[in-house]
C-alpha cells in the first residue's frame, strides 16, 4: 500500500467534484462565496477523516449486513459533533453554513468512502484515502466559490478585487449560477485532459 | 436467529458508543455556545442603542403581541438599554414575514421618545447580492431618527422614503414594514415597556 498514491489520488486523479462529479447538494448550494466553499470543504474533510478511520477500526467488528446503518451512525455522530464544535467556537462561519452542515450526514462522498475504501483497509490508507478526498472536495468547492464570488460580487475572500464600479454578475452568484460554473470548470478541465494525451 | 441477535447486539454497542461521545460533546460545548447566543445578541443591542452602561439582556420587560394558530401567546421581549440609570433607549426584535425567502428578524433600537436609533438585521435568506443588500450600512442607516409622526414608512417605489434596492424591492419592502409595526406596537404599549419593573431598578 502506496500511502503518498492514497492521499494523492483524492486530490486531483479521483477528485470527487471535478472527476466523479459526487456530492452535488453541497458543491452547488454554498460555494456563494470562496469563504463558504473552504468552511464547507473543511468541515466535510473532518468528517470524512473520522468516518474512516473509524470504519477502518471497526471494519472486521462491524457484520457486512448491517454495514451502512451503522456507518450512518457514526458518520452522524461526527457531523453533529462538528455542528456543535462549529457553533460553540466559530458561530460566524457557523451562520454562514447553516443548513448545510447537517447535511453533510447525507454526503454520498463520505458514505462512499467507507463503503468503498475504509470498509476494506487498515487504519494508516484508510487515513490517507479520507485526508486525500476531503481535500480534494475542499479544493473543488473553494474554486468554485472563488470563480463564482470573483464574478458575482467582485471580490475574493471578501476583498473587493474590481472596485466599486464593476457590475456584478449575479447569475453567478444565484442557483443556477452554480451549474453554470461547474459546467465550465469541467469542460474545461476534459478540455486540458485531452490535449495533454 | 442467532444471527439476528448478533447483528441486533453489535448495532446497539455502536450506536451506545457513539451516544454517549456525543453527550460528552455536548457538555463540553454547551456553555461556549450558550455564550456565543447571549454574546450575539448583546453585539445586536449595542449596535442598535444608543451609548449604555447597563447590561440591557438583564433589564428587559416581555408582553404579549398577539396569539399564534394555536391559540399560544406570543410576546416580545423589550431590552432597556440606560446611562447612568436614565433610560436612553429600548430595543425589540421584529419579525417580517413577507421578505423573499423565509423570515427576517430585525433587531430594532429607538429612544424612549419613539424615534428609531439603529437597525441591525439578525437573521435572514434573502438572495444573495440583490435583497442581502438589507444588511448593508447605507440600508440601515435610512431608519435612524425617523419617527412614526415625521416619516412616511414605505419605499420610494411606493411613495416613501426609504431607498429600495435595485432589482429587489421586496425586502427592504418587509423590513419597512416589519420596522413600521413595531414601532406602532411601542408607541401604543409606551408606558408599560418603560415603567414596568421600575420601581425595582
Amino acid at each position: 500500500m502506496n500511502l503518498a498514491r492514497e492521499f494523492t489520488k483524492g486530490i486531483w486523479r479521483e477528485n470527487a467534484v471535478f472527476k466523479l462529479v459526487l456530492g452535488m447538494c453541497p458543491t452547488l448550494a454554498v460555494t456563494t462565496s470562496a469563504e463558504n466553499g473552504l468552511g464547507m470543504g473543511l468541515a466535510t474533510t473532518f468528517v470524512l477523516l473520522c468516518s474512516n478511520v473509524a470504519v477502518a477500526l471497526l471494519r472486521k467488528v462491524i457484520p457486512s449486513k448491517v454495514r451502512i446503518p451503522a456507518y450512518i451512525v457514526l458518520i452522524a455522530s461526527f457531523v453533529t459533533v462538528v455542528q456543535l464544535c462549529m457553533e460553540a467556537y466559530v458561530y460566524d462561519l457557523y451562520q454562514a453554513l447553516g443548513i448545510f452542515i447537517p447535511l453533510i450526514v447525507v454526503n454520498c462522498i463520505i458514505l462512499g468512502r467507507a463503503e468503498a475504501f475504509a470498509g476494506k483497509s487498515p487504519v494508516l490508507p484508510s487515513l490517507a484515502d479520507g485526508a486525500g478526498m476531503g481535500l480534494g472536495f475542499t479544493l473543488a468547492l473553494f474554486v468554485l466559490g472563488s470563480v463564482r464570488e470573483l464574478f458575482g460580487s467582485g471580490s475574493i475572500l471578501g476583498f473587493s478585487l474590481f472596485g466599486a464600479a464593476y457590475p456584478p454578475f449575479l447569475l453567478l452568484i444565484l442557483p443556477p449560477g452554480a451549474f453554470i460554473t461547474l459546467g465550465l470548470l469541467l469542460a474545461l478541465m476534459n478540455r486540458l485532459e485531452a490535449s495533454r494525451k | 436467529m442467532k444471527d439476528i441477535s448478533r447483528l441486533a447486539f453489535v448495532l446497539t454497542i455502536i450506536a451506545a458508543g457513539a451516544g454517549l461521545i456525543l453527550s460528552l460533546v455536548e457538555g463540553v460545548t454547551r456553555e461556549p455556545i450558550a455564550e456565543q447566543r447571549r454574546l450575539q445578541t448583546l453585539k445586536a443591542l449595542q449596535a442598535v442603542l444608543p451609548p449604555i452602561d447597563n447590561a440591557p439582556d438583564a433589564d428587559t420587560v416581555s408582553l404579549v403581541t398577539g396569539k399564534d394558530k394555536k391559540g399560544r401567546d406570543i410576546s416580545r421581549t423589550f431590552y432597556r438599554g440606560r446611562q447612568a440609570n436614565d433610560l436612553a433607549g429600548v430595543a425589540f426584535k421584529v419579525i417580517a414575514p413577507d421578505g423573499y425567502s423565509g423570515n427576517i428578524e430585525i433587531m430594532v433600537g429607538i429612544t424612549p421618545e419613539g424615534t428609531v436609533n439603529g437597525i441591525e438585521i439578525l437573521t435572514h435568506a434573502e438572495t444573495p447580492g440583490l435583497g442581502s443588500k438589507i444588511v448593508e450600512p447605507w440600508f440601515k442607516e435610512q431608519f435612524r431618527g425617523k419617527g412614526l409622526d415625521d416619516a412616511d414608512w414605505r419605499v420610494k417605489k411606493d411613495g416613501g422614503v426609504f431607498d429600495q434596492i435595485t432589482g429587489a424591492t421586496i425586502s427592504p419592502r418587509a423590513v419597512v414594514t416589519a420596522v413600521r409595526k413595531g414601532l406602532e406596537f411601542f408607541r401604543e404599549h409606551r408606558q408599560q415597556i418603560i415603567e414596568t419593573g421600575r420601581s425595582e431598578g
